[in-house]
């Protein structure tokens, strides 16, 4: 099973011809993923050789999925560009974009989703400025690294690719269904609730792992869905403590703003709804270790 | 990117949205200079990027320019909230009728734009919602569609602006919106919004925030910097496009992704609890590449805070190579030479981290030490910031 990707994936790159999305299309082949393709409409018709594979390149997303039937398309346009992808995603009506670029404009995230809202839904946006999903052992949208860990029993959810990477490693020996990582930005398509109910709905996954940071939301309402619609064990960590108000760390989406988006609300949230937090991200990963241990 | 109101009220000027002339003075001088220019009772404003400006008396009536001149000076130089007034704006004197709040801002709950609007403004938005919720409209704006002046008309609506001015205020509504997107605002919020004795509706303040994202199609948005204000080591670090953020303890942090260092930050602080209350000194993501270069760059910021007695180097090779990162941190130790004097302790995980902690061991560099999981090592750079203290 795991969720929103798996070993029937079949994956186009935008932007595969670029420094960023010829690297992560190897890795991404190294490690299982079925890649039919790429987008660039300046070098259509043409092939790329990665990883010993020859890989067509096409003009349209739309033509890539009338030759190859993808349904996933993982994007490393720069910045730039990266509105223009994805509406172009989204008009071709493919399942899933996985939107990797970091430092978009957010008025153009809010218009891309506000287009999907208005064309149905019918593509589930990951990102901006995220490291895309992983189900280990199936399929890699992204640039998470496969090696770390294999398949399992675990979900998680992240708004940072580097903490995914930490909880990934130090939970190893138990596995992994599918990893996510939304992102850092303000407005993101996918968000911790739809990834919680994803898992909550998956059967191979038995324990949920769900990482915040200050900023926004997000993690209040998670707390809120996972007490009214969750029954699998969450373990949660927030990262973000010491961060002082109104200074933006790192991701565009971190920042304290007056006494919005603490680290401490979230946790309390997140503990008011009977999730476990760890401390650390160690802490956090012996948590989900009992936890594991003990499920029924 | 927060903007001062005087630079505010200029986009929205530039975007017809009506503001009140004024002129901004850095200097007492240049504050009499102005009033005796706009020949009228002016309003002399701290220029400052935090609220609460008027109680810690930082606007002030002025009728006569000399009384300008008087009231900049004591204006000048105030500290409001932490923040140290180094200009004033000098604008004309407003009689008001009404006041009313207005804004434009992210929703990201909803993924979408928000409007905020009441005719109930003056007091701060955090007090108006909490005291008069009913009072504040809140009308989410599609993103695509934006705000023509039919929405802007239903805004001021929900918003009970009084009839007779409604119209006049729809269409301030709707310049502010031009402003909002043309400028790639995630913030505009005026407050007040007045309504003179003429029935005019006039931006009587201005707060913007700037989306610093989309610096590639709005290159004028780099001249509103205020390189004066800037912390020389963040302004020196964003030189060398280095994340950086300054902070006020004496361990320095260089790691990996947002996430992770943002966790180094918090992990740090509770070892700290055991080791004399010390702190982390400051944020810095080196990002996916950790070079020897940028290593080397980011050491160099952080050696330069005087206050930083240890460096936590924290790196989980994701992507990046851990003996990458280690030939980095050996090659940046050399290009530092005798600058380099504060211990450094050095945690790395992931890709290739063993061949990574070989390198390490075997520089031998006296300043390093290695720890193997982050929580060890963020209580040894804390113990050693605490004996450097």
């Amino acid at each position: 099973m795991a969720i929103f990707l798996n070993e029937n994936s079949k994956v186009i790159v935008q932007g595969i011809t670029g420094s960023e999305g010829s690297k992560h299309t190897a890795r991404m082949l190294k490690s299982g993923t079925t890649i039919v393709g790429g987008v660039n409409p300046r070098k259509a018709g043409t092939k790329v050789e990665i990883e010993g594979q020859s890989l067509p390149v096409f003009a349209t997303v739309a033509e890539a999925i009338a030759e190859t039937g993808a349904d996933v398309t993982v994007i490393f346009v720069p910045p730039k560009f990266a509105k223009d992808a994805v509406l172009e995603a989204i008009d071709a009506g493919i399942g899933l974009a996985v939107v990797i670029t970091e430092g978009i404009p957010v008025h153009d995230s809010a218009y891309f989703w506000a287009h999907a809202v208005a064309t149905g839904n019918k593509t589930r946006i990951i990102g901006p400025n995220c490291p895309g999903l992983i189900s280990p052992g199936k399929s890699n949208a992204g640039i998470i690294p496969a090696d770390i860990t294999g398949p399992g029993k675990i979900g998680l959810v992240s708004k940072s690719g580097t903490l995914t990477y930490q909880m990934m490693y130090e939970l190893r020996d138990i596995g992994f269904s599918s990893a996510v990582g939304i992102g850092g930005d303000p407005i993101i398509g996918t968000t911790h609730i739809d990834a919680l109910a994803a898992f909550e709905a998956d059967p191979e996954t038995e324990l949920i792992v769900m990482i915040g940071e200050i900023g926004g939301d997000a993690e209040e309402r998670a707390a809120a869905f996972i007490q009214e619609n969750v029954t699998k064990p969450v373990v949660g960590y927030v990262a973000g403590f010491t961060a002082p108000e109104g200074k933006t760390m790192g991701h565009a989406g971190a920042i304290v703003s007056g006494s919005a988006g603490t680290a401490q609300a979230k946790k309390e949230a997140l503990e008011a709804a009977g999730v476990k937090v760890g401390k650390t991200p160690s802490e956090t990963a012996a948590l989900a270790r009992e936890l594991f241990a003990a499920r029924g | 990117m927060d903007l001062y109101e005087y630079q505010a009220k200029d986009l929205f000027a530039a975007h017809g949205v009506p503001v009140l002339p004024g002129h901004v003075a850095q200097t007492a001088e240049e504050a009499r200079d102005h009033a005796a220019a706009l020949g009228q009772t002016v309003v002399i404003k701290a220029q400052v990027k935090t609220g609460g400006r008027g109680k810690a008396g930082g606007v002030k009536l002025a009728e006569t320019p000399d009384e300008a001149k008087d009231k900049a000076e004591a204006i000048l130089g105030l500290d409001i909230k932490g923040h140290i007034t180094r200009r004033v704006l000098v604008t004309v004197a407003s009689d008001i009728a009404e006041e009313y709040y207005f804004s434009f801002l992210l929703d990201r709950a909803n993924r979408t734009f928000l409007a905020m609007a009441s005719a109930e403004g003056g007091m701060e938005i955090e007090q108006l919602a909490v005291e008069r919720p009913d009072a504040l409209a809140k009308i989410p704006v599609d993103a695509i569609k934006g705000v023509d002046l039919a929405t802007a008309k239903e805004i001021a609506a929900a918003a009970k602006i009084p009839a007779p001015v409604a119209d006049q205020a729809a269409e301030v509504i709707v310049k502010l919106w031009e402003t909002f997107v043309a400028e790639d605002a995630t913030l505009v919020e005026v407050n007040p919004l007045v309504r003179d004795p003429q029935d005019r509706i006039i931006a009587l303040d201005g707060k913007v925030t700037l989306d610093e994202n989309a610096g590639f199609r709005q290159p004028a948005h780099a001249d509103l910097v205020d390189q004066e204000a800037e912390d020389p080591l963040e302004a020196a670090a964003k030189a060398k496009d280095l994340n950086y953020v300054k902070l006020d303890g004496q361990v320095g942090i260089i790691g990996n992704g947002a996430g992770l260092v943002m966790s180094t930050l918090d992990v740090v602080a509770y070892a700290g609890e055991k080791h004399k209350g010390v702190k982390p000194a400051n944020f810095l993501d080196i990002g996916g590449g950790a070079s020897a270069e940028v290593m080397a760059n980011g050491l160099h910021i952080i050696l330069g805070d005087p206050d930083v007695k240890s460096v936590f180097v924290n790196v989980f090779g994701g992507i990046t190579a851990c003996d990458a990162v280690a030939n980095g941190i050996v090659s940046a130790l050399g290009i530092l030479g005798d600058e380099a004097t504060k211990p450094l302790v050095v945690r790395l995980d992931g890709n290739n981290v063993d061949e990574g902690r070989r390198i390490l061991a075997e520089a031998n560099h006296p300043l390093v030490t290695v720890v193997d999981t982050m929580d060890n090592a963020a209580d040894k750079a804390a113990e050693l910031a605490a004996a450097g203290i």
